[in-house]
């Protein structure tokens, strides 16, 4: 099991290095927000540990913290990446077809 | 609450889920990475995450606490959410830092609730004690160490370096302390003042080493404190033998490492030197400030700029963390327009790090709908300030500081700069003369070339405007 862990560990290492290799100085922080919100992935951690526990209060009350960090992290994550982008949206066009952002 | 064993409870589907929302991060992060695509890149990864919470939700191991769980995600959100949508543009740089933060935090969390369910790691495989361990480390770390970058971004603390002297032995001590705390839980101390001693050790840490860095140094250090947490929830997926945990993680970690250095690099500073000590001591800025001794600085007004301007052929906007604050963004727009209609040349020049973030003038022009084609970056502007006639500098400071060039003593030398100083003449909107957020002078004001002109920058971009209407 760690070993195969180990090896998720490091392939995801290197996909990480070469998704990022040249980016206009313009959307490091864009890209720093949205990578930010990416390890809000720690609240699935949180989320199995609360669920699958039975321990006393004080326990229950930090993974209820952890979960609401985890949560916080995740959704303002994307939504402040997504208002940064805004400026990369097409200028407002004709509005025929209202979209809106699909986020999760 | 009965479980029923179903497709959708089987691991294999669970771990299907985690490949598809894998699929979606990485192709997410690609289109990130492009100004075209990069809206629709961070919906798709939002989207991974939404599948990849869901998917852990039917994992049969969630078996109660049901309500527990339902409370957290709420308070999150409802935390979480309008933080995000009410947050102004000036302010996001700090939202950022807030973000990262808690998520260290959550990752330093889940370790210390597993160190209590388990009775301190009783009975628990070395190895899921040490990358546990690490985890809450290295996620107080970087909550504590965040937390204090927002601090200093939203000025609650003071900008400038805070050091006291033997920092870097305490540090060390620190370090030391939280690692040897480690090895005693991992050789079966179970102690619970053990693992809070740990935490508290890491939050000390974090908080000192980010206090002493002050300045443009900031948006590197929220991008390294990043990639912490990145490797943080990486450390505590394998503790947890929990694969969304160490692929999403590492991804962050190595993706943040990387964006690190570019903005490093961008800056021309070292992280190991910004990590160091930031914007060293008073010593030298004060050396710097000695030079000016005598030197007094012209002021000018409304008026008289707005005839500058209008005769200009070509006029270069410098914006800086001025124009955020005072939300002059959409006067400056309508300045430009004026000059514009007057068949005048307008640019505007982009410092990698003007305002408090990479990206942060962009932002705030393209909200007040100035054309993309308009702003140009630094490389691109510098070899045009000589064929300038105005510039104009909306609030900044150490980026146009002619001593990042000129005064190897200067604590910003080596720092790239724009070239104002080449142009015609210089106008610079500032509130008063007090030093940047480095916290020293600048000699561009001293120059003969360069006119003061007083106020909010806002209302004085109003006050031109009007001023080349009149004309």
């Amino acid at each position: 099991m760690l070993v195969t862990n180990l090896a998720i560990l490091v392939l995801a290492g290197f996909v990480g290095f070469a998704v990022i290799s040249k980016v206009p100085n313009t959307l490091h922080t864009p890209l720093m927000s949205a990578t930010n919100a990416i390890h809000g992935i720690v609240v699935l951690g949180a989320l199995l540990v609360l669920g699958a526990m039975h321990g006393g209060f004080v326990t229950k009350l930090i993974l209820v913290v952890a979960v609401t960090f985890g949560t916080i992290n995740v959704v303002g994550g994307f939504l402040v990446t997504d208002r940064m982008l805004g400026m990369f949206k097409s200028k407002p066009e004709p509005p025929k077809q209202v979209e809106e952002g699909g986020e999760g | 609450m009965t479980v029923t064993a179903s497709f959708l409870q089987d691991p294999d589907f669970i771990n299907a889920a985690y490949i598809v929302a894998f699929g979606l991060f990485i192709y997410g992060l690609m289109n990130l990475t492009g100004p075209r695509t990069a809206v629709r890149g961070n919906a798709i990864a939002a989207v991974g995450m939404a599948i990849a919470v869901v998917a852990t939700l039917l994992d049969s191991r969630i078996d109660g606490n049901w309500e527990l769980i339902a409370i957290g995600i709420a308070v999150g959100t409802a935390i979480g959410v309008p933080s995000a949508v009410n947050v102004k543009m000036t302010a996001m740089p700090q939202m950022v830092a807030l973000f990262n933060g808690v998520g260290g935090g959550a990752v330093a969390l889940i370790a210390w609730a597993e160190f209590r369910e388990t009775g301190g790691f009783e009975g628990v495989a070395l190895y899921i004690v040490i990358f546990s361990l690490f985890s809450a480390i290295v996620g107080s770390i970087s909550f504590w160490g965040s937390n204090i970058a927002f601090g200093k971004l939203q000025e609650l603390i003071p900008g400038r370096p805070i050091s006291a002297p033997g920092q870097q032995a305490i540090n060390g001590a620190l370090l030391l302390g939280a690692v040897g705390l480690a090895v005693a839980i991992a050789a079966g101390e179970t102690s619970e003042a053990l693992m809070i001693g740990l935490l508290v050790c890491a939050a000390l840490l974090g908080t000192f080493v980010v206090l002493p860095i002050g300045g443009a140094d900031m948006p590197v250090v929220i991008s390294l404190l990043n990639a912490f947490t990145g490797l943080a929830a990486a450390a505590a997926g394998i503790s947890l033998d929990n694969t969304a945990l160490i692929v999403g993680g590492m991804l962050v970690g190595a993706s943040g490492s990387i964006l690190t250095k570019l903005m490093a690099d961008a800056m021309n500073r070292s992280i190991p030197n910004i990590v160091a000590g930031g914007f060293g001591g008073g010593t030298a800025a004060t050396g710097a400030a000695a030079d000016l001794e005598g030197k007094s600085v012209r002021s000018t007004s409304a008026a008289d700029a707005a005839i500058q301007l209008s005769y200009a052929s070509q006029v270069v906007i410098v914006p800086g963390y001025g124009m955020a604050v005072a939300q002059a963004q959409h006067a400056v727009r309508d300045l430009a327009k004026q000059l514009e209609d007057r068949g005048i040349e307008v640019k505007y020049a982009i410092h990698p790090v003007a305002g408090r973030m990479p990206g942060h003038m962009n932002v705030l022009l393209a909200e007040a709908d100035v054309p993309y084609d308009q702003l140009r970056e630094m490389d691109d502007i510098n070899p045009e300030f000589p064929r300038t006639d105005v510039s104009l500098v909306i609030g900044a400071n150490d980026v146009t500081n002619p001593a990042a060039n000129s005064n190897p003593d200067s604590p910003i030398y080596g720092m790239p700069i724009l070239h104002v100083n080449e142009s015609g003449s210089v106008i610079v909107i500032k509130r008063s003369m007090n030093p940047g957020f480095a916290g020293i002078e600048n000699e561009l004001y001293y120059d003969e070339r360069t006119q003061m002109l007083f106020g909010d920058a806002k209302s004085a971009v109003g006050e031109i405007t009007e001023e080349v209407k009149g004309l």
